[in-house]
């Protein structure tokens, strides 16, 4: 299966969903398009340019042939913002990023300690203070108003 | 012209007091400290300052938030030049080739042509907002709905023929922006599309995170994991300032890129935009060496960030000579005035002189400012790149989710930076450019509400984009660029005819 096949397919999947998906709306006419009328042309389009590039499969390169060497430092960079985004409004902003930072950098990058927790702590309490006390932008507090 | 030098004159008398230096200063470093922070663009920084100017008076306080909005925009690619996360859409050409320079050790010229080609840009498109306002003005008030369709269109066609890889290839992506910028509520009718119960998509997906996930988030999925992380880059004094060669490749596409930046900035709406991306198309398709694009081509930083700077003097010719604001930012500062008691528009130069023309000065001298704020940081910035990788990186991913966060303080930002890392991740992986998904979702909600108010002008007839001028001319060049995409098919076609043995 080459890059391009595959490529083509996952658009033409996402065409498809698309229009299924906009049944739920109006679709108006050609001289009097409804809320689903566009989302519908572009599925449409996304549609035959997918079949296109499936069809044409104009790269050879096999989706074997892609390197995925680093997906092991990818997932774990994946689940410590999904951890930040989940956390963020429940632990507070600090909280948060302090375990992001001393995730990221103590056990994905083996930093040493000193470097680590000091990195972990300016950026926890440092953005903190630039955006929320300096800048008024309102971050999120967690247990004991960290 | 004597009588607009004077006027000038007049402005420069306002302008060069030290009271209004002081707070034009004061405006373009807190834009570019602002800029710098990916995710706080030149709108949140000038709502977050407004209220410090109420107690201004109206020149002092415009002058400030202009310095904002100029020093943000600049700021705003520093970031994306360093650390590839474009602080907003404008930003996002300056990322690829930029960070690719970055990445090659030639930060230091890449902020600077940055920074030179912003000023030239923000001074010639200032002479032109003074010779040129008011007829400029009429003109981008003849773009109603169908000429707007059409240029949307047209800027989209642009981008996708001069794409690297093939047309459609570039086509399918915006198609996949345009289809994310379908989400949230239809503007014409109140129905919330594809959101899923989520309240906060009710204004649909937002540039930032798409962009911040596509480009930063991305590029950190890729290569934090790499066998051998990027080389520290130690940079001497001497790599800081561009080399003869790099000046020369900058030179035109800085004059280009003001030239463009300039005429899509006059045209209301968030259209100024495009100026960026059909800067860096244009320089790619002209080139000498359009391979060298995407890896650190210096015409890939030089125009788009020429055409993002003329294009915000641009987007101030609607606001001064009619009181129109073309873009959110301009709207602020309108508003700004207002809170200072002066009514924009056609009667401001003959109201206010000193207001008007010590505004446009300000331009000018806010433009070197900026030139002489930036030139000694871009050593400051570029020791960033000291920082080995591994450290650098978990720095950048909390800026981004900071940034991403303080937008409209919402965690689904987050996840929508997350989900579209991941996106631009496999995208990359598979050699797709992730830049036209960003220029569809900025385009798709303004390109769908002019398509239906000009059907509804025009009782439902097409007939209404190829009966005004401007429209029909902008759709025969779309259509021009379509054949011209289509040619090396056709012409393959025609060879495999020729090559038939003839009947006789």
């Amino acid at each position: 299966m080459t890059v391009d096949r595959v490529a083509g397919m996952a658009l033409v999947l996402i065409g498809l969903v698309t229009m299924w998906e906009s049944r739920v709306f109006p679709l108006g006419s050609l001289h009097r398009p409804g809320p689903a009328y566009m989302p519908v042309v572009l599925a449409a389009l996304l549609i035959l340019f997918g079949a296109v590039v499936f069809a044409m499969d104009a790269r050879v390169r096999r989706l074997v042939d892609v390197g995925w060497p680093e997906w092991r430092h990818a997932l774990a960079i994946f689940g410590a913002c999904a951890f930040a985004a989940c956390g963020l409004e429940r632990l507070g902003y600090r909280l948060t990023i302090a375990a992001v930072m001393a995730f990221l950098l103590l056990v994905v990058e083996r930093k040493g300690w000193a470097l680590g927790l000091t990195l972990t702590v300016a950026m926890a309490w440092g953005s903190f203070f630039v955006f929320d006390t300096l800048l008024r932008v309102p971050l999120p507090r967690g247990p004991f108003g960290l | 012209m004597l009588e607009t030098l004077q006027n000038l004159g007049l402005g420069f008398q306002v302008a060069l007091t030290p009271g209004v230096l002081w707070y034009g200063f004061i405006g373009c470093l807190v834009g570019t400290l602002v800029g710098v922070l990916p995710g706080v663009g030149p709108l949140a920084g000038i709502s977050l300052l407004l209220p410090a100017t109420y107690g201004l008076d109206a020149t002092r306080a415009l002058v400030m938030l202009a310095g904002i909005y100029y020093g943000a925009m600049y700021g705003g690619s520093t970031t994306s030049i360093l650390m590839r996360i474009p602080g907003e859409a404008a930003s996002v050409m300056t990322c690829i080739d930029g960070y690719a320079m970055a990445r090659k050790g030639r930060a230091g010229p890449a902020l600077t042509i940055a920074a030179v080609g912003s000023y030239v840009a923000g001074t010639v498109s200032v002479i032109a907002l003074m010779l040129l306002a008011p007829p400029l003005a009429a003109f981008a008030l003849r773009f109603g709905p169908p000429e707007y369709f059409a240029l949307l269109l047209l800027g989209l066609l642009v981008l996708a023929y001069m794409n690297t890889g093939s047309m459609l290839r570039g086509l399918a992506m915006a198609a996949l922006g345009l289809l994310l910028g379908m989400i949230g509520i239809d503007q014409m009718s109140g129905y919330f599309r594809f959101a899923y119960g989520v309240t906060e998509l009710a204004d649909g997906i937002g540039v930032v995170p798409v962009a911040v996930g596509l480009f930063g988030l991305a590029e950190i999925l890729l290569t934090a994991g790499q066998k051998e992380p990027p080389a520290v880059i130690r940079p001497r004094l001497r790599d800081l300032l561009p080399s003869r060669q790099e000046w020369r490749e900058a030179h035109m596409p800085i004059w280009r890129g003001t030239g463009i930046g300039f005429l899509i900035g006059v045209i209301p709406g968030s259209a100024h935009v495009i100026s960026t991306f059909v800067s860096y198309a244009i320089e790619r398709k002209i080139s000498k060496h359009p391979e060298e694009f995407g890896k650190g081509a210096v015409a890939g930083v030089a125009g788009p960030e020429s055409a993002n700077n003329a294009a915000t003097s641009g987007a101030f010719v609607p606001m001064l000579a009619l009181g129109v604001p073309g873009v959110p930012v301009a709207a602020l500062l309108l508003a700004a005035m207002m809170v200072h008691g002066v009514t924009p528009g056609p009667l401001l130069i003959k109201q206010d002189p000193r207001l008007f023309w010590g505004f446009i000065a300000s331009m000018y001298v806010g433009n070197i400012i900026l030139l002489i704020l930036n030139l000694p940081l871009v050593g400051l910035f570029v020791n960033l790149l000291r920082v080995p990788y591994p450290v650098l990186y978990p720095i950048v991913l909390v800026c981004s989710i900071l940034g991403v966060y303080a937008v409209n303080s919402s965690v689904v930002d987050v996840w929508i930076m997350l989900g579209m890392g991941v996106v631009g991740y496999v995208l990359r992986k598979l050699d797709f450019e992730t830049a036209p998904i960003v220029l569809g979702l900025v385009l798709a909600p303004m390109m769908e509400l002019s398509l239906r108010q000009s059907l509804a002008m025009s009782a439902g007839s097409y007939a209404i984009f190829v009966t005004r001028p401007i429209s029909v001319t902008l759709l025969a060049v779309g259509l021009v660029l379509v054949v011209l995409a289509l040619r090396p098919l056709i012409s393959r076609t025609m060879d495999w005819r020729a090559r038939l043995p003839v009947d006789t």
